[in-house]
C-alpha cells in the first residue's frame, strides 16, 4: 500500500492462520481456535488523515473531487476513532492520506495508537520528514514506515509528481534506516516508468531497501482519468516481470521484491478488501467511513460519518457496510459462480467505473459479459506503441484546480 | 534450515510484535501491513520465545504447562518453520 494507491492488489491486509503444530493444541481443548459466526471485527483500520499533499501524482487513487470534501477531523476526533475501533478488535493501523506528515498532530495520533495496542504503519511520500519528526514518531511508538517513490530517475520522478523530490526521498530513506526501521519502498508502476524497473531496483538496492513493492497502478481516482496514458502494454509488463525475476535471484536473502501485476491483465478479479465490510475500515479526512478507499464514488451508498456515529454502529449497523456482505447482492455470473467466496465478485468500484453498475461482476473476470471493456483497453495500450511522453491527451495532475467528480466510463471513451 | 539446536535462544524478529487479541481469541503476530492469527500451539510456543529461554527451556516449560511429554520434535519443527518465515530470529 502507498499513500497514492490502494493496498497491493487491493486485497487489504494479508491475514493468515498459522499452520497447526500438533500436541499442545490437542492436549487442551479449551485452547482450540474458535470460529466466530457472522461479521468479524474491522481488523484493519486506515485513517486517511488529510487529502493535502505536496505532490500531484497522476496515478493518485484519492477521489478526483477531493477538493470539495469537508473539513478535516480534529485531533480529538481521530483519537476517539482509534479508541472505538480498537475496542472492536481493530489492530493493524494505516496512517495515510494525502501526505500524513502535513498534520502536525501525527505524533499525538501515533502515541495514542501505540498505547491502545495498534501496530501502526505510516504510509508517506517522505515529504515533511525530518530528523526531529522521525525521532518523535519513533518515541511515540510508530512501528513501521513505508516510503513511496515514483521512479528512479530524478527527471521522471519530478515529472510524475510535479515537484523536485528525488533527493529528499533519498535522504528520508537514510533517516528511516538510521532509526532502525526496515526500509520498505513502494513504487507505483505504469506505462511511463515501467521500462525503468531495472534502474528502480538498482536505486532501491543503493538506498538499502529491504522490501520493494513494485505495484502496478490500479485505476481509480486520478489514475482512472489518466488510464489511457498509464496502462502499460503486455510486452512492457512481461519485460519488467522477467527483469524483476533476474534481479530477485541476484539479491536473494538481502532484498525481498514483490511485483504486483495489474489486474487488467488477469482473467479473474482480485478479492478486493477480502469482500467489502469483511476486515477493512477506512476513514477519510472529513470523517466519512468507507468499506474501501474508493467507495465514495459508489452511487447510492450512504456512507456514515464518524462525526455523527460511533465506529461500532458504523461497522455493524450501517447500510453502507452491510451492502456487500454475503452474496445476496450479487448478479450473474457471480451469484452461481463456484469461485464467489474466493474473489467476492472482485472490485465494486471497478465494476461501477467500467460498467456503470456496482453490482456487476468485476469486468476483469473473463466470465463477465463486460470483460471486453478490459481487453479493449489492454489492446489500445498495446497499439499505442512504445512508451513515450505525452501524446494527444494531456495527463491530469492531481490538483485542487483540476479536482472534479469522476464519471463512469469516461476513461474508456476518451 | 532443517534443525535448530536446543541451546538456541529464539526471539520474535525485529519489527514484529506478538500480542493476545481478545477479539480474535488468539495470539497474533503483527508485522508491517499484515498479521498472522496463530493457533493456540503456535501462540503457546511463540509467547515463550523471549530471547532468554533456550529451545530446551521452552520445550520443558510447555511439557510442564500442558502435562505432556515428547513435545521436543513438534516444538523444534515449529521453531524451524518460524525461523524460515522470519517470525523468529536467534539471539547471538
Amino acid at each position: 500500500m502507498s499513500s497514492t494507491q490502494p493496498p497491493a492488489a487491493g486485497v487489504g491486509p494479508p491475514l493468515q492462520t498459522s499452520p497447526a503444530v500438533g500436541p499442545p493444541t490437542s492436549a487442551d481443548a479449551s485452547l482450540r481456535e474458535k470460529t466466530s459466526p457472522g461479521v468479524g471485527p474491522p481488523l484493519w483500520l486506515l485513517l486517511e488523515l488529510t487529502y493535502r499533499c505536496p505532490l500531484h501524482c497522476v496515478f493518485c487513487y484519492n477521489p478526483t473531487e477531493f477538493a470539495r470534501t469537508g473539513a478535516e477531523l480534529g485531533t480529538n476526533d481521530w483519537l476517539r476513532v482509534l479508541r472505538e475501533a480498537r475496542a472492536l478488535g481493530a489492530v493493524q493501523l494505516g496512517l495515510s492520506g494525502g501526505e500524513p506528515l502535513v498534520r502536525d498532530d501525527l505524533e499525538t495520533i501515533v502515541a495514542e495508537a501505540h498505547t491502545l495496542g495498534f501496530y501502526s504503519n505510516l504510509i508517506t511520500s517522505g515529504i515533511g520528514m525530518t530528523e526531529a519528526r522521525i525521532g518523535a514518531l519513533k518515541r511515540a511508538g510508530l512501528d513501521h514506515i513505508q516510503l513511496s517513490f515514483q521512479d528512479s530517475t530524478r527527471e521522471m520522478n519530478d515529472f510524475l509528481s510535479s515537484t523536485r523530490t528525488f533527493e529528499l526521498k533519498s535522504k528520508v530513506a537514510a533517516l528511516i534506516r538510521a532509526h532502525d526501521y526496515p526500509m520498505v519502498l513502494n513504487v507505483v508502476l505504469h506505462r511511463l516508468n515501467i521500462d525503468h524497473v531495472g534502474e528502480i531496483l538498482e536505486m532501491a538496492e543503493t538506498m538499502g531497501a529491504q522490501y520493494v513493492e513494485l505495484a502496478n497502478t490500479q485505476y481509480y481516482g486520478w489514475a482512472w482519468l489518466n488510464r489511457a496514458q498509464l496502462l502499460p502494454s503486455r510486452a512492457q509488463l512481461e519485460r519488467a516481470e522477467s527483469l524483476t525475476q533476474r534481479f530477485r535471484e541476484r539479491v536473494a536473502g538481502k532484498m525481498q521484491i514483490y511485483f504486483v501485476v495489474p489486474d487488467y491483465f488477469e482473467t479473474r478479479p482480485k478479492p478486493c478488501m477480502s469482500g467489502l465490510g469483511s476486515v477493512f475500515l477506512a476513514v477519510a479526512p472529513d470523517g466519512t467511513a468507507m468499506p474501501c478507499h474508493a467507495a465514495r464514488m459508489l452511487p447510492g451508498l450512504e456512507l456514515p460519518n464518524v462525526r455523527s456515529a460511533d465506529v461500532r454502529s458504523i461497522w455493524y449497523d450501517s447500510s453502507a457496510f452491510n451492502r456487500f456482505r454475503g452474496d445476496a447482492w450479487m448478479k450473474e455470473p457471480c451469484r452461481s459462480c463456484p469461485e464467489k467466496h474466493k474473489d467476492f465478485g472482485g472490485c465494486r468500484c471497478q465494476a461501477y467505473l467500467l460498467t456503470g453498475d456496482m453490482d456487476n461482476a468485476d469486468p476483469v473476470c473473463d466470465l463477465s459479459p463486460h470483460h471486453h471493456l478490459v481487453t479493449e483497453a489492454v489492446a489500445r495500450a498495446a497499439a499505442g506503441g512504445a512508451a513515450g511522453p505525452l501524446r494527444e491527451q494531456p495527463l491530469v495532475f492531481r490538483d485542487h484546480r483540476t479536482s472534479i467528480p469522476v464519471v463512469p466510463g469516461a476513461a474508456g471513451r476518451r | 534450515m532443517s534443525e535448530v539446536a536446543v541451546s538456541a535462544r529464539p526471539v520474535i524478529a525485529k519489527g514484529l510484535r506478538l500480542q493476545w487479541e481478545a477479539a480474535q481469541e488468539a495470539h497474533v503476530l503483527l508485522y508491517p501491513e499484515g498479521m498472522v492469527k496463530l493457533n493456540s500451539s503456535a501462540g503457546a510456543i511463540l509467547s515463550r520465545c523471549d530471547g532468554v529461554r533456550t529451545v530446551a527451556d521452552i520445550i520443558a516449560d510447555l511439557e510442564r504447562s500442558y502435562g505432556m511429554t515428547g513435545l521436543a520434535q513438534d516444538v523444534q519443527a515449529f521453531v524451524v518453520l518460524a525461523l524460515e518465515k522470519r517470525w523468529l530470529e536467534l539471539v547471538a
